[in-house]
């Protein structure tokens, strides 16, 4: 019976290192190859070693599909491509494509230079690696090779996020990624069509949250930052150097722009520079507004954000600056934070979550005494705020995209397996949709209804038929009738039609027989007319015998047999007889 | 030439237009045969279906009479059978729909061919456009039933038909013409009227969505019919809700909507439970579920809709605001209850801490439904969308329901205040206008003041006005809250000075609707002190005088306040009750006369003794007829008088005093005229003094074209009387002329166009002349006869001794009349410098004005600049640029593009607003005229303008360019 199989090697019950097998009528397929955050180990990338025990990777896989350029979903490609060795395709967006290359050598940097590691991969690897990309367009259906094809859909969550609907034959699964139900100010909301997949694997991070209007967070998080510059005071915002932050750039920005306030804003530069000069590239990626204005105005060419400078922090007056890292554990925000919290005037907005023992997770906790290293004690008297600006669908979002897909089975990954379980049994519920959630290397294997009952039937009709082998070669083939019949070990069924025709002929029935072979044969010319010897006529494939019956010599009855592919000529003969035999000459 | 003239008038006056006439009926009657033969010629000729097919193309431009239409449609239908190719049939087909429409000519004679042809058409397409031209017939003769009985019955026969097209027009046809009832007539051919809801239900589960959507538009079009749609209907359409094409989803929600309009009460089951709802909840629920469709379409349409939806119970409706947060797991409150909460428990929000929003309860796993919980949270889903479409539908259906429930009302005000943040302007102006709309059920909690006043800083006019106008009707809970805003308006007022006049008005109304809350305020506003005399404000800061109009319009209805103003403020209320006198009430003050008590509206209880002045002075005027010139003379004047000086004092009667005055004014000048004493001199002596009575008859004119067009609501009944004293200044005019000229050749010409005038005077207003006893048009239409057969001169002598004995017309009253005024309040007209280009090239002037009672103001404003050298330049303002903030109040704000040549110093030019007039359009549509066609150009032309605002002067200095 054919399936589709599913193991993740990340993220199952688990946030971190998506990174999940999917076979599907016999082509593998990998969706994500993530990093893990919270290891430094091994187990920072997914166990390839799964695969690898059968042979080369290339083998076994037919492509490589990374939904989004976090880290978290493409973290381990150079590794996996350059160390472990895949020259097959890597499938991504544009977008992706040209963001990827920029956060892998961010993290390979501060992995080899800062922590120091070695064998670590290289940056000509990243490169080699980008090599193997091939760019997909949204909605795009691409070809991987005759049968397996794919096709990406938006998503929301950051620039280039995309989901993929991955299909063989008539068979197809949909993978998410990470995506966003809700639109925010610089992307827009996830959407999908209803291609009622066989197999919808989705992202669970909030399964159990419901979240709140978007728009009190915003208007907070404005309120908060135009109080305190009004006051004189600084304002931090410790962001990632992706996503969050261009949001809360531009939200800042056109916050500036309508209320017509003159106080700086500054971005720290590097990585973030460059990325920003893709987020103008990509404009038909973002929400409508942008969309609708890029012609007047780019929005990403920001007219209030300047490019911070280290000695501006001693600047006196009101300013706000972005700064990486997002949890103050080191860095430039770090050294702001140093410089400004002792003044009360001074603020610091935490947008994002924050690993215990950063700094950011100790003063979002209440700390007001910082023990920074040399045993100095940093007293934090600027004000601590925190605001969730999160892109990942929440619990009514999941249901929503659910509903729009309407697919036979859900798989839930990446999120944490107590919340999966509640989201779980809710999609059972209320969708009556079966619901998976497997644990890393656990395999779900998931029949597929394709309806075969047409194959156990007797209506096989016509010349070809599709069939597909089971286990060892699992494939679709074309093959005539006769043969499919004789490998399904089944009889054919014949339908015949039969139909009496009565003459009036008062001779005998051998002779009648005679008189209607030679009419037939003097009609009928280029047709094969036989009479048999036991006194049955055939005309091709049809029938005729002469029959008399008891009660009434003067008639005789002629039945008429022909099989359901000579329909034609039988109906043909019957007409022809029903008009009766012409007088013979004797 | 002369000679010429002199033979018409004496001898054949009156016969000239009758045979003008009959040669344009026989013109008529000429081009009938040739139109339908041609075609035929031009059909014959036709040698490839190319070219038929441009021949019938070129015959589709040109419109046909009502009489030649049988005739062409058997040539058409004649090639019709003759032709092979199916897209020259297709044309034939299409223009026998647009003939059977064709105004005064019944179609019932050709359905019989068009059903016979269609019985034997084998192509779809024209199959679909035979259904499309029976539907045009069907459509034209509405109340024959045996033809609809027919066509209903053609229509069902093709349903079957395999392309989506056919089945689409049937199942329109069927929408159109069909009827439910299954017994209407017995038909005598036995024809069964249909039930054709059935038939097109059967069409809900087509496998085309194309047919699906045409079915459900076909059931629309039954209920607009005015048909009742049966119950039954709902289950099927709900199916409908889930179907894979955005059209059919979307006909799919206006259908349950109709149903749910139809039998709000009617209760429905709840799948998989045995409780029961009323239908009208259960199409809301549904309805709200699609607010999070897939497509935007779709959203939008289910956003509208809900704000129509005005039955449903109000727990159902206050769901749609509550999203049931939770957050692992754990029932957490929204950021609005949070704030309330910490509003009530006094503390103001801090949000300082991390776990501020921690979720508090556990969540019953169980109890928490994640979809199926219907109305849950649609606004919240509709207000974030990523459509702006969509969150204006939204935000328009918001408006609409907490308008019919002020509980509602209250609820959604924190979602309407956090639109104001909304990234499209549009969309914030919306949500502003609506909360103004709905502000009378509402107050305003301080932290949502709070976020209301942080919009005024927007940098977009429209948006701060927008919500100064909302401010002026909210209602404020608190002193501090009246602080904070008028402390926000002041921070405003700084940023943006044009917004001066705006903010002394949102104050005005601030202050008149919370004058106990501004009390408390008073010392610290005007910052006395119980000990120590402070510094004396100055009396022109636009701040100042915000906060002096926000305490005196309090102080209106606060006998208190003003013990607490020290002897300045005594002094500033005197002046700026001179000069900003709209802005500032009167008050009662102690110690001080009041000088103009008797005017107060405070002091008198009702308008009607002013009411009952301006009747009396206006019956006094009746009595004109019987006084001698001289008296009648004072007696319309001192009436003028009167009635100005009551429009100024009471502003609402301002309107029909000033209408009033004008119209005296004009029997002034006319009885003036008349009382020259050059009428008896001989003529050649009164060359030079007939100055007088020409200047008369040319302000006569003018003033009646602004009686006609300067005021709202001047109804049919004024408009003959001032026409009427048109009428009268033309005669006058004509009777001068006559004097003053000699020869008789332009006599001549004017007295026929005079008569003219007379004639379509009478043709206008026939039905109003039983009305015009005694006067001078009807003593003249008593001439008629006679005038047309008269030498000119004799007519200006007739006309003379009528003018003179024709009665005084009294000018009824209308019930509401306004007249028209403006403002322009930018350019202010005061800068001493110069407004600085290049000679050749133009320069940008930002002009702001406010219009008040205009009708149509797109159409009839025009600004005019005039230039020092008389050059004179009327701009016609875009029709954007008129934002309507009000009703019968308009706002200007447009730009005007200014250029000369060079000028050796700065100079000033005049921008003056202008209202432009055709009286043509005005009139009402006579039978004769409606045959004709009238161009749309007579409809914008313009005959004149008035100017009706004061001009300001801007100084401009273009400067010769450096080469």
């Amino acid at each position: 019976m054919p399936e589709i199989r599913v193991t993740p090697l990340g993220a199952g019950q688990d946030v971190g290192r998506s990174c999940i097998l999917v076979s599907i009528a016999g082509k593998n397929v990998m969706l994500d190859c993530g990093m893990h955050m919270g290891f430094n180990d091994d187990r920072r990338f997914p166990d390839f070693s799964y695969i690898t025990q059968n042979g080369r990777l290339t083998d076994f896989l037919d492509c490589v599909i990374i939904s989004h350029f976090h880290l978290d979903h493409c973290g381990a490609l150079p590794y996996f491509s350059e160390m472990v060795g895949y020259d097959g395709p890597i499938y991504m967006t544009h977008p992706t494509q040209a963001i990827c290359p920029i956060l892998l050598e961010d993290y390979r940097k501060i992995a080899v230079d800062k922590k120091g590691e070695a064998n670590f991969f290289t940056s000509q690897m990243i490169k080699d690696c980008m090599k193997k990309v091939v760019a997909v367009h949204l909605h795009q259906t691409v070809q991987v090779d005759d049968e397996l094809e794919i096709k990406a859909y938006y998503a929301g969550h950051v620039l280039g996020a995309a989901m993929f609907q991955i299909k063989v034959g008539s068979e197809s699964v949909v993978y998410t990624g990470d995506y966003n139900m809700t639109p925010d100010r610089h992307l827009g909301a996830a959407w999908i069509d209803k291609c009622r997949p066989n197999l919808l694997i989705t992202e669970s991070t909030y399964a159990t949250t419901i979240r709140d209007s978007k728009r009190c967070r915003e208007r907070d998080f404005l309120k908060k930052v135009h109080e305190t510059v009004e006051r004189g005071g600084k304002v931090l915002i410790p962001v990632f150097a992706l996503g969050r932050a261009q949001e809360l750039c531009i939200l800042l920005e056109t916050f500036w722009e309508r209320m017509n306030l003159k106080v700086p804003i500054y971005f720290s530069t590097g990585l973030t520079e460059k990325a920003n000069h893709y987020y103008k590239l990509f404009i038909p990626w973002t929400n409508q507004k942008i969309r609708k204005t890029f012609v007047q105005r780019n929005m990403f060419e920001f007219k209030h954000i300047k490019a911070f400078d280290r000695a501006f922090a001693d600047n006196p007056g009101p300013m706000v600056v972005f700064a990486t890292p997002g949890m103050l554990h080191a860095g430039q925000s770090l050294q702001i934070f140093r410089k400004w919290a002792g003044n009360e005037k001074n603020m610091v907005i935490m947008p994002g979550y924050c690993v215990q023992g950063t700094v950011g997770h100790k003063i979002l906790s209440g700390q007001r005494k910082l023990e920074m290293e040399g045993r100095q004690v940093l007293e934090v008297k600027m004000q601590v705020e925190y605001m969730s600006f999160s892109a990942h669908a929440d619990a009514k979002g999941i249901m929503q995209l659910v509903g729009q897909a309407e697919p036979e089975s859900v798989l839930l990954v990446h999120g944490e397996a107590k919340k999966m379980e509640f989201l779980k049994q809710k999609i059972e519920q209320e969708l009556r949709v079966s619901c998976y959630m497997p644990a890393n290397g656990e395999t779900v294997t998931l029949p597929t209804s394709i309806s075969l009952g047409l194959l156990n039937g007797p209506h096989i009709d016509g010349c070809c038929c599709l069939l597909r082998q089971e286990a060892s070669a699992p494939n679709f083939r074309l093959v005539s009738s006769e043969q499919a019949l004789k490998e399904l070990g089944l009889a054919e069924h014949q339908l015949r039609f039969t139909c009496r025709v009565h003459l009036h002929d008062t001779r005998k029935e051998q002779e009648t027989a005679l008189r209607v072979y030679s009419h037939l044969k003097s009609v009928l010319k280029d047709h094969c007319v036989q009479h048999l010897p036991d006194g049955s006529v055939t005309v091709e494939s049809v029938l005729l015998q002469a029959a008399a019956p008891s009660e009434d010599p003067g008639t005789k009855v002629l039945l008429v047999s022909w099989t359901y592919q000579d329909e034609e000529l039988g109906s043909f003969l019957t007409s022809l007889l029903k008009k009766g035999l012409p007088q013979a000459p004797s | 030439m002369a000679a010429h003239l002199k033979k018409r008038v004496y001898e054949e006056f009156t016969k000239v237009v009758q045979p003008q006439e009959e040669i344009a009926t026989k013109k008529l009657r000429l081009t009938k045969p040739s139109k339908s033969a041609a075609l035929h010629i031009d059909l014959c000729k036709a040698t490839s279906p190319a070219d038929a097919l441009q021949y019938l193309l070129q015959f589709a431009r040109k419109p046909v009479e009502a009489e030649s239409v049988e005739g062409v449609v058997r040539i058409l239908l004649e090639h019709y059978y003759k032709e092979n190719d199916p897209s020259v049939r297709l044309k034939i087909a299409s223009l026998l729909g647009l003939l059977s429409k064709t105004a005064g000519f019944s179609p019932d004679c050709i359905m019989d061919d068009a059903i016979n042809i269609l019985q034997n058409e084998k192509s779809h397409q024209v199959l679909a456009q035979l259904l499309d031209t029976l539907l045009a017939i069907g459509t034209k003769l509405p109340e024959n039933q045996a033809i609809q009985m027919r066509l209903v019955d053609v229509a069902c026969k093709h349903l079957t038909d395999t392309s989506h097209g056919v089945r689409n027009k049937c199942l329109q046809l069927l929408g159109n013409l069909g009827s439910l009832e299954k017994s209407v007539t017995k038909d005598a051919e036995g024809l069964a009227a249909r039930d054709v809801q059935k038939i097109i239900g059967d069409y809900f589960s087509d496998q085309d969505p194309r047919v699906r959507t045409a079915a459900i538009k076909a059931m629309l079009q039954l209920h607009e019919r005015g048909l009742k749609l049966h119950q039954t209907i709902y289950n099927q359409a709900c199916k409908l809700l889930s179907d894979d094409y955005e059209q059919v989803r979307s006909a799919a929600v206006q259908l349950i909507w109709v149903v749910s309009q139809l039998y709000p009460e009617s209760i429905v089951p709840i799948p998989s439970s045995n409780e029961e709802i009323r239908l009208v909840d259960d199409a809301f629920g549904k309805i709200c579920h699609m607010v999070s469709d897939g497509s935007w379409v779709v959203r939008v349409q289910a956003a509208k809709l809900l704000g129509s939806m005005e039955q449903v119970s109000s727990h159902f409706l206050e769901q749609t605001l509550d999203k049931k947060l939770m957050s692992d797991l754990r029932r957490k409150r929204t950021a609005h209850e949070r704030a309330k909460e910490l509003y009530s428990s006094g503390e103001f929000s801090s949000g300082r801490k991390w776990g501020d929003d921690a979720p508090k309860e556990e969540v019953d796993t169980g109890a928490v439904n994640l979809i199926e919980s219907g109305a849950c949270g649609a606004f919240v889903h509709g207000l974030e969308d990523e459509m702006y479409e969509v969150r204006i539908a939204a935000v328009e259906a918001l408006c609409m329901l907490a308008q019919s429930s002020p509980s509602f009302a209250e609820k959604c005000l924190d979602f309407l205040v956090d639109m104001f943040n909304d990234e499209i302007e549009e969309v914030r102006l919306q949500s502003i206008h609506t909360m103004r709309k709905i502000s009378n059920n509402i107050t305003l909690r301080e932290d949502q003041l709070d976020t209301v006043l942080a919009v005024l800083e927007d940098s977009s006019r429209d948006i701060r006005e927008a919500l100064h106008e909302l401010l002026c009707c909210t209602n404020v809970s608190t002193k501090e809250g009246i602080h904070l805003a008028l402390v926000e308006l002041l921070k405003n007022l700084t940023k943006y000075p044009t917004d001066r006049d705006s903010i002394w008005k949102c104050l005005k109304f601030l202050g008149s609707r919370h004058p106990t809350l501004v009390l408390p305020l008073v010392p610290e506003l005007l910052s006395t002190h119980p000990f120590f005399d402070t510094a004396e404000p100055d009396m022109d800061d636009p701040a100042y005088i915000a906060v002096l109009v926000l305490i005196f319009n309090a102080a209106k209805t606060c006998p208190t306040m003003p013990a607490l103003f020290s002897d300045h403020t005594f002094r500033h209320y005197a002046y700026l009750r001179d000069s900003l006198s709209h802005l500032v009430p009167a008050l009662r003050l102690p110690g001080r006369k009041l000088v103009s008590s008797a005017v107060s509206p405070s002091i008198i209880p009702q308008e009607d003794p002013s009411q009952q002045f301006l009747q009396q002075s206006l019956e006094r005027v009746y009595s004109l007829q019987h006084l001698d010139p001289q008296g009648a003379q004072e007696l319309l004047e001192f009436t003028i008088r009167d009635l100005q000086r009551l429009g100024e004092l009471q502003s609402e009667l301002a309107g029909v005093a000033d209408f009033s005055a004008t119209y005296l004014r004009c029997q002034l000048l006319l009885i003036k005229a008349l009382q020259e004493k050059l009428w008896n001199v001989a003529a050649p002596l009164y060359l030079k003094q007939s100055d007088l009575a020409s200047a008369a008859a040319k302000q006569i004119m003018e003033e009646t074209y602004k009686m006609e067009f300067m005021y709202s609501g001047v109804e049919n009944k004024q408009v003959v009387i001032i026409h009427h004293m048109r009428l009268q200044a033309k005669a006058l005019q004509l009777i001068v002329t006559a004097r003053t000229t000699r020869g008789l050749d332009p006599l001549f010409g004017m007295c026929e166009k005079f008569l003219q005038e007379v004639d379509f005077f009478q043709r206008y207003f026939i039905a109003d002349l039983p009305h015009l006893q005694d006067s001078f048009v009807d003593k003249l239409l008593d001439l008629m006869p006679r005038l047309m057969t008269s030498k000119p001169a004799e007519v200006v002598k007739i006309l003379q001794t009528m003018l003179r004995q024709s009665a005084f017309l009294h000018l009824p009253l209308p019930e509401q009349i306004h007249k028209a005024s403006a403002t322009i309040i930018e350019p202010a007209g005061e800068s001493d410098n110069p407004l600085r280009f290049t000679s050749g090239l133009v320069v940008a002037l930002d002009v702001d004005a406010t219009l008040e009672h205009v009708q149509d103001p797109q159409n009839t404003v025009k600004v005019q600049v005039l230039y020092p050298d008389g050059q004179a330049q009327m701009i016609h303002p875009k029709p954007a640029d008129f934002r309507n903030p009000g009703p019968g109040r308009h706002r200007l704000i447009t730009q005007v593009y200014l250029s000369h040549t060079a000028w050796t110093e700065a100079c000033q030019v005049e921008v003056r607003l202008l209202l432009a007039y055709n009286s043509s359009a005005r009139i009402p549509k006579c039978p004769w005229m409606e045959g004709g066609e009238m161009s749309p150009q007579v409809e914008t032309s313009i005959e004149g303008t008035i100017p009706f605002s004061k001009p300001v002067k801007v100084y401009i200095m273009p400067k010769p360019a450096r080469r």
